[in-house]
């Protein structure tokens, strides 16, 4: 990255005790493995809680990245920056109530999300929307952990490499984001 | 009468849609003043990834975004041209079938309520106009949904007025708040009925960022919007900061003496475009 010199290094899965020391802000390089998800997929999971079933995969203190990557024919991700978090805050606070212990997307949160946020010392990490490429060069390996059907849409578990990242809401519910 | 054919069409089209991998020269340098002048530490970490994220995909070949969007494309056909060999929607369907896949760009489009992809980005969305001559051009625009989710349409009554369609263009990209990924340029149709307010919004996004209207009276009211969108504060990304919007393009239509459309449809700032004439 261009401008490194703030960026605080960060190991996946993140720790609670790491969780709460970060504040909204900070800026973060993400290293390690994380799970990816979006609108389909969070449907899926809500409903399979809902009627009684188990996730897909373990989530309890994991991080899960709101994007659906695009990838070349060789399998080589070709872009993958986040997108929209809002559309998964319908989802969001009971995946938090698991064990989630942050999402990775892009824009503001419902006030339901800063509550599930606050309620489990958890965080809400912004990617740059729109710098897909760079993204796409921060993961170093990509496979499908659940619902392989849905495409792109599928959940991934991606290892990724100095992903940059900056605190949107901290474990206190403070927030980047003005108004 | 001058023949093109359809393999001609799907051609252009797939060279076309590499355009997904680069930033528009005029994208480029709106957001590099953007962030000579931002002042907010976080809204300059955006801005200048956003920038390095643009040199990175063009020199390895990637995604600009990985939302390759719906593929836009606007069809000036000259009246004197026969296209043979196939249908001109099939032939452009056909080069984003196989433009998207070479390139690996993402299949993004489904049924609306099944929600089944078709897996290869298809149909594209083809506005066709009839023209003088023999030629045919196309603009290809890639549109990404976190911005297109942000549109709006006002239909407002005469007595509204101008100021009237400034509040309404200014609140549509204050409730977009940071969800279009800003800083964005705001495309904005003025007049018509609805559905050609809404095609007048999007088709100012073709411009290159930043030309103000050839209409005096509609260049004014661009850069007042401007003036008042970047002093809501929402900043790149809505991590605050001075500038929301690089620009906002207004175009308009005769409408109905009973009503004042203002249809407002974003572009994010992932700014892609590229247009060919055979």
């Amino acid at each position: 990255m261009s401008n490194n010199k703030d960026f605080i290094r960060i190991e996946l899965p993140i720790s609670p005790a790491a969780a709460k020391a970060l504040r909204a802000g900070d800026r973060l390089l993400l290293s390690g493995e994380l799970y990816t998800a979006r609108d389909a997929a969070h449907k899926r999971m809500y409903e399979q809680l809902l009627s009684g079933g188990a996730l897909p995969v373990e989530l309890t203190g994991e991080s899960i990245f709101y994007v659906g990557p695009c990838f070349a024919a060789d399998g080589r991700p070709t872009g993958a920056g986040p997108t929209t978090s809002y559309r998964m805050d319908a989802y969001a606070p009971t995946l938090y109530d698991c064990g989630v212990r942050a999402t990775i997307g892009k824009g503001d949160r419902s006030p339901a999300v800063y509550d599930a946020i606050k309620r489990n010392g958890a965080l809400y990490l912004c990617a740059i929307g729109g710098a897909g490429a760079l993204y796409a060069k921060a993961i170093t390996s990509v496979s499908v952990a659940a619902y392989d059907d849905l495409g792109t849409e599928a959940v991934r578990r991606l290892t990724v490499k100095d992903m940059p990242v900056i605190v949107g809401i901290d474990s206190s519910g403070n927030s980047i984001f003005g108004g | 009468m001058r023949e093109i054919t359809a393999t001609d069409i799907t051609e252009a089209v797939r060279t076309l849609v590499k355009a997904c991998g680069r930033l528009t020269p005029s994208g480029k340098k709106a957001l590099a003043a953007c962030l000579a002048r931002e002042r907010s530490d976080a809204a300059r970490f955006a801005l200048s990834t956003l920038l390095e994220n643009a040199e990175t995909a063009e020199r390895e070949g990637l995604a600009l975004c990985q939302d390759t969007g719906m593929a836009v494309f606007y069809v000036a056909l000259g009246q004197d041209v026969h296209i043979t060999g196939g249908l001109l929607n099939d032939a452009i369907n056909e080069g984003v079938r196989k433009g998207y896949a070479e390139c690996g760009w993402r299949a993004s489009v489904l049924d609306p309520l099944t929600r089944v992809n078709t897996k290869d980005n298809t149909p594209a969305i083809v506005h066709i106009e009839l023209t003088e001559g023999d030629g045919l051009s196309l603009d290809f625009l890639p549109k990404g949904f976190g911005s297109e989710n942000m549109t709006r349409l006002f239909m407002l009554t005469p007595s509204a007025g101008i100021l009237g369609v400034e509040d309404s263009i200014v609140e549509a990209v204050r409730l977009a708040g940071a969800n279009p990924c800003p800083p964005v340029v705001v495309g904005v149709g003025i007049g018509g009925t609805a559905e050609k307010a809404m095609e007048t919004a999007k088709r100012q996004l073709l411009r290159p960022v930043g030309e103000p209207s050839p209409d005096p009276e509609l260049a004014a009211l661009e850069q007042r919007c401007l003036d008042r969108i970047n002093a809501l504060g929402i900043g790149a990304q809505g991590f605050g900061g001075d500038t929301t919007a690089l620009a906002v393009h207004c175009g308009k239509f005769p409408t109905h003496i009973a009503s004042l459309p203002v249809a407002v449809n974003v572009q994010c700032n992932a700014m892609r475009h590229s247009h060919i004439d055979l």
